[in-house]
């Protein structure tokens, strides 16, 4: 462990780290803006020279190993030289348009030029121009603000996993670029906009929308996948302007994908802010009371096995809590979440968690992918894998589709019966599972929801309880799409037959009645005759054949919990007002509980959290990764040959709000080619 | 002056043929596997010996570098990588050394590459020297054809295979990192140091990168005795070195002499003298044009050798002597230096990709004129924010020219402001 004085302090650091780093624990501040700690150091910016004791020059601190005593000085006059000199040059050719930038108010130059920089430029010269790139529909580029710091390049190639972004020509022509201009064809491409110091990379959709300060942060959870990716909302009055990823090390580090940060035209777009019940066949606005009496008067003589209710992919806690104990109310224990019909076991909770955890797929060896495609249905697990790939040697197998996830697999088909010949012990993988000290399986919602998901899950469960369960590690793995699932999971909204046996009752009359909560993920002709209450956010699927539809309000508009596909207990906080009527479900269902007679006994949320920690007791612990005891789950049985079909088709389509997100229609339309070229009249 | 029997490069003008018949009777691959035979040590011992500095123009102790390398493999083998991508301003010995004396430098990259334990040595050659790489290509095809290359090289036992790669024509690809990504397929642009390439050079493997000339040598420094080399020229500039002499002079010329020969006797005896006499001499680039340039009355007695043109604030570089009469304009000269700095810089770190082209508009200003006497102290405060801030020594070669300038010349650049402002003012 070198040890080394910074300013008169001295400092013990870990071997293979950086002046810089060991600045920063000194808490001696170093300006940078090439250096970044999840990317590999390019040193190209020259902002953080430091003076070192027996250096002729000053050195860059952040390619600099920490050595035993080393002498560095951070303060001397050399250094502050130099920091003015780099300043200086990077100013010369940046354009001064801070007031109509907007990375104005959060830019590292502007920053940095306040604290470090000369205040006066010598420049005389004229400044270079360069033309503006074209990166697809969710990054602007202003190319002539760019100072070469390569983040974005070393982020497109390290993180992300493509390799279509670099620069062109050299010395004051160097010009940062996607290859012939095309599309930054990556679920994590949003991510450049943060990494970008200046305001040459900004987000597309949000431009020019707002400034900086004057947003609110608040801080929330991302419900588009089932990582629970924190995310700060940030808004102005009553909208949602932009969404930022907020740090987590063992769930989204500081990435998010570009379906989690720019979805948020959807929360504008197609809401429902109106109570609607049909009369003569057709949907009509109605109040609240008008709309409750119809249930009423609907559900009056039902008993309650005619009464069902599905729960969709996006719900908190607290309303699939508030819902069942209508339900129960009711008389009715039918309430089933999941839609896709993935065959998944509510007895033991180690029986669909990811038991590894995100952050614990850096610790694994070996991985074996199951039906799933990490890449469209949590890209932020991908990005996690693709890091141990990279840099701490990962080997990765799939059964299911070939995809590219952007690093080496070992493709062994997609047919689900491999998973016998690995439970055999003779296949290869059985052998590479066998030899690794930390093997891990995921299993994808992709081969769950096969009519032999039951028996699939059986087999990971047994390949698993062969090989990946040992002291102190649990290697059986479920990648869930769903934000809600997990918490749906632990509430215990599973019933026989799932959601296909609820629509084959109501076709045969044998449902009076069915509840939807925010659930659009199947067809519901079936629901055509069936009194049928839609209550979500958006005209979706599920309003086509509902009988009386309820708004309710988004996740950026309610205070909900969520547990995440690890298990991690985690809350949104309300950010803004829901639109129009539309109020929060829990209230909702609350409100409806009375008018129907069965007043829900919690009058606030801190009463429904209560209740929620009796029947749920995992949601009393939040932000922790829990460790569950192994059992015994899934259903014997024979698994039919046959390719295992991906559980997500397109991943910008996923939930109503991103189907009703222009700028998700955006990024399809610009992988399908079909992009028109902006006319002068383009706004 | 150097005698005719201590000359190494004996076919520096290509009098002779290029062949390897005609090498081997000029003495190369003559007791090839005897000098292998006495092993790593004392090969590199001797190196360090003969005081032989690198001859690309750092000057780095070439035995010393050699000895930088890994004894032991750890598994990856490691790699000799010759520098022929001569591209520096003024310099043109390497290619003649190449065009009509290849089997020199392919005799010194078995020896070296023995030395450190190299399996194979790439030779990077500068992408115009067409003609060149011929030649080089042709030597190789020779040598294996004698069994000196390949399998059981010259019979030692020991496999080693050279590759020549040529580059794309970026001066910039000459500094040794730069090189290293560029011969890997990348985009030529230097690496951070620490690690250096003898821990982690091509491909990530142990690489020691030398010029032409410092390996070209090697072999004749071991046949003929570190002794004998060091005894030519200076303590701490020992040998004979190849300066290339272009500008004003009658006779332009690469010729072999001994290292801390007068400056002015080199000219004199080798290159016909500067045009129109000695005293008709305005100043001289002693070492390519990265190096200050220096003065008549300084190159009157200077001696070209690394130490004694560090005391007079310049360098040897590649000894590459550009010479300038009275009829020079001394400031579009180093202007037109600034331009190719400005062209040439890689662009990856800030101070040489912003400041080179700073610089070079300033200049152009100067030249005419045009600008306020303070920009001559900003100008050079602009070269100072540079130099020695940057990942290469790219910054530094485009800001040294102008503080020569400024330094010997300033009077001439005021002049020109002068009467540039006094003719506005008309």
């Amino acid at each position: 462990m070198p040890t080394l004085t910074i300013d008169g302090q001295e400092v013990t650091v870990e071997p293979g780290t950086t002046v810089l780093q060991a600045c920063e624990e000194v808490g001696v501040e170093v300006p940078r803006f090439c250096y970044h700690e999840r990317l590999s150091i390019a040193g190209n910016c020259r902002m953080c020279l430091v003076d070192m004791e027996r250096s002729p020059k000053p050195i860059a601190s952040c390619a600099m190993p920490a050595g035993d005593g080393m002498v560095i000085h951070t303060n001397t006059e050399r250094v502050k030289k130099a920091r003015e000199g780099v300043m200086e040059f990077l100013l010369i050719n940046h354009p001064l348009d801070c007031p109509i930038c907007d990375q104005g108010g959060e830019c590292d130059l502007q920053d940095e030029a306040m604290a470090f920089g000369r205040g006066q430029s010598r420049f005389h010269e004229n400044k270079r121009a360069v033309e503006d790139k074209y990166m697809g529909p969710l990054i602007s580029t202003t190319m002539t603000r760019c100072i070469h710091c390569m983040r974005c390049v070393r982020f497109s190639e390290e993180v992300a996993g493509v390799d279509n972004m670099g620069s062109i020509w050299r010395g004051e022509h160097t010009e940062v670029t996607t290859y012939l201009e095309g599309l930054l064809d990556s679920e994590m491409s949003g991510n450049v906009v943060d990494l970008c110091p200046v305001g040459a990379l900004t987000s597309k959709p949000y431009a020019f929308t707002a400034r900086s300060w004057e947003l609110k942060h608040i801080e929330s959870i991302d419900v588009m996948d089932a990582v629970g990716s924190n995310i700060s909302v940030d808004v102005r009055g009553a909208a949602v302007m932009r969404i930022t990823p907020r740090l987590h090390e063992d769930v989204n580090e500081e990435w998010i994908s570009d379906k989690s940060r720019f979805v948020y035209d959807g929360l504008r777009k197609r809401r429902l802010d109106r109570a609607y019940a049909r009369k003569n066949k057709k949907l009509a606005e109605v109040s609240w009371a008008d709309a409750f009496d119809t249930i009423k008067k609907k559900l009056k003589g039902v008993k309650g096995d005619e009464i069902a209710a599905i729960v969709g992919d996006m719900a908190d806690m607290e309303s699939m809590l508030a819902l069942k104990d209508l339900m129960a109310a009711l008389g009715s224990k039918r309430v089933e979440a999941r839609q896709d019909g993935a065959a998944l076991d509510a007895s033991v909770r180690a029986g669909y968690l990811m038991n590894s955890g995100i952050a614990g797929v850096e610790e694994a060896d070996f991985l074996l992918l199951v039906g799933s495609n990490p890449r469209a249905e949590a890209p932020i697990v991908n990005t996690r894998i693709r890091k141990a790939v990279r840099h701490m040697g990962l080997k990765v197998a799939a059964i299911g589709a070939p995809t590219d996830l952007t690093y080496d697999v070992d493709e062994l088909g997609d047919d689900a019966s491999v998973l016998d010949a690995i439970l055999g012990g003779k296949h290869e993988v059985a052998k590479a599972m066998k030899a690794a000290k930390k093997p891990m399986i995921i299993v994808g919602q992709g081969a769950l929801a096969r009519e032999d998901g039951a028996a699939i899950l059986k087999a990971a469960r047994d390949i698993a309880d062969k090989f990946c369960v040992k002291d102190g590690w649990n290697g059986f793995n479920v990648l869930h799409t769903a934000a809600a699932r997990v918490g749906a999971l632990d509430l215990g909204l599973t019933t026989d037959g799932g959601v296909k046996q609820i629509l084959a009752d109501a076709e045969a009359g044998k449902l009076k009645a069915v509840f939807l909560l925010g659930a659009d993920e199947f067809d519901t002709a079936a629901l055509k005759n069936v009194f049928t209450v839609y209550m979500g956010t958006h005209g979706d699927e599920g309003v086509k054949n509902a009988d009386v539809i309820l708004p309710a309000a988004a996740y950026t508009e309610k205070d909900g919990t969520y547990i995440n596909t690890e298990g991690r207990v985690q809350r949104t906080e309300k950010a803004v007002f829901a639109p129009g009527d539309a109020r929060e479900d829990w209230t909702i269902f609350r409100a409806l509980s009375d008018v129907l007679g069965h007043t829900l006994p919690y009058n606030s949320l801190g009463e429904l959290r209560a209740r929620l920690e009796t029947v749920a007791p995992a949601t009393a612990s939040l932000d922790q990764k829990p460790t569950e005891a192994w059992g015994d789950f899934g259903t014997k049985g024979k698994i039919e040959a046959g390719a295992i079909a991906p559980a997500i088709d397109n991943f910008y389509l996923t939930n109503p709000i991103a189907r009703a997100s222009e700028i998700m229609a955006d990024c399809i339309a610009a992988r399908v080619g079909d992009v028109e070229e902006a006319t002068g009249t383009h706004g | 002056m150097l005698a005719d029997k201590d000359r190494i490069f004996t076919n520096l003008y290509g009098f002779q043929s290029p062949g390897i018949d005609a090498a081997m009777k000029r003495g190369d691959w003559n007791g090839t596997k005897e000098l292998i035979g006495k092993g790593k040590d004392w090969i590199i011992q001797e190196m360090k010996d003969s005081g032989l500095r690198g001859r690309g123009g750092a000057g780095f102790p070439t035995g010393l570098k050699w000895s930088f390398m890994p004894k032991e493999t750890d598994g990856r083998p490691s790699y000799l990588v010759v520098n022929a991508d001569e591209g520096e301003p003024g310099t043109c010995k390497d290619r003649d050394l190449m065009r009509h004396d290849p089997h020199k430098l392919l005799e010194g990259c078995l020896i070296a590459g023995f030395a450190m334990n190299a399996v194979a040595a790439y030779i990077y050659i500068r992408g115009e020297f067409y003609r060149e790489a011929e030649a080089l290509n042709r030597a190789i095809d020779e040598a294996r054809a004698k069994g000196f290359l390949g399998k059981n090289a010259c019979g030692t036992g020991y496999d080693f295979d050279i590759f020549v790669h040529r580059g794309a024509g970026a001066y910039i690809c000459g500094e040794e990192t730069a090189l290293i990504e560029s011969l890997e397929g990348k985009k030529g642009q230097p690496r951070l140091k620490p690690p250096f390439p003898a821990n982690v050079g091509v491909w990530g493997c142990p690489t020691t990168v030398n010029n032409v000339e410092s390996i070209a040598v090697a072999p004749t420094i071991l046949r003929r005795g570190a002794s004998w080399f060091a005894g030519i020229g200076r303590p701490n500039n020992t040998g004979t070195k190849v300066f290339s002499i272009s500008g004003h002079v009658n006779k332009p010329c690469n010729v072999e002499e001994e290292m801390g020969i007068p400056l002015k006797e080199l000219i004199e005896k080798h290159a016909g003298g500067v045009r129109g006499g000695w005293d008709n001499l305005l100043a001289v680039i002693p070492g390519g044009s990265s190096v200050p340039v220096l003065p008549k009355d300084i190159c009157d007695d200077v001696l070209m050798d690394f130490d004694s043109l560090r005391e007079v604030q310049s360098g040897l570089g590649t000894a590459a002597v550009i010479v300038m009469d009275k009829s020079t304009d001394i400031v579009k000269a180093i202007a037109r230096l600034s331009e190719f700095y400005k062209h040439e810089s890689c662009g990856q770190c800030t101070p040489c990709r912003e400041g080179t082209g700073w610089m070079w508009r300033v200049m152009e200003r100067l030249v005419v004129g045009n600008a306020d006497k303070s920009e001559i102290d900003m100008l050079l405060d602009v070269t100072k924010q540079i130099e020695g801030h940057t990942i290469c020594a790219l910054g530094d070669a485009a800001a040294w020219p102008i503080q020569g300038l400024m330094r010997h010349f300033r009077p001439e650049v005021e002049a020109r402001i002068d009467a540039y402002h006094a003719k506005a003012a008309e």
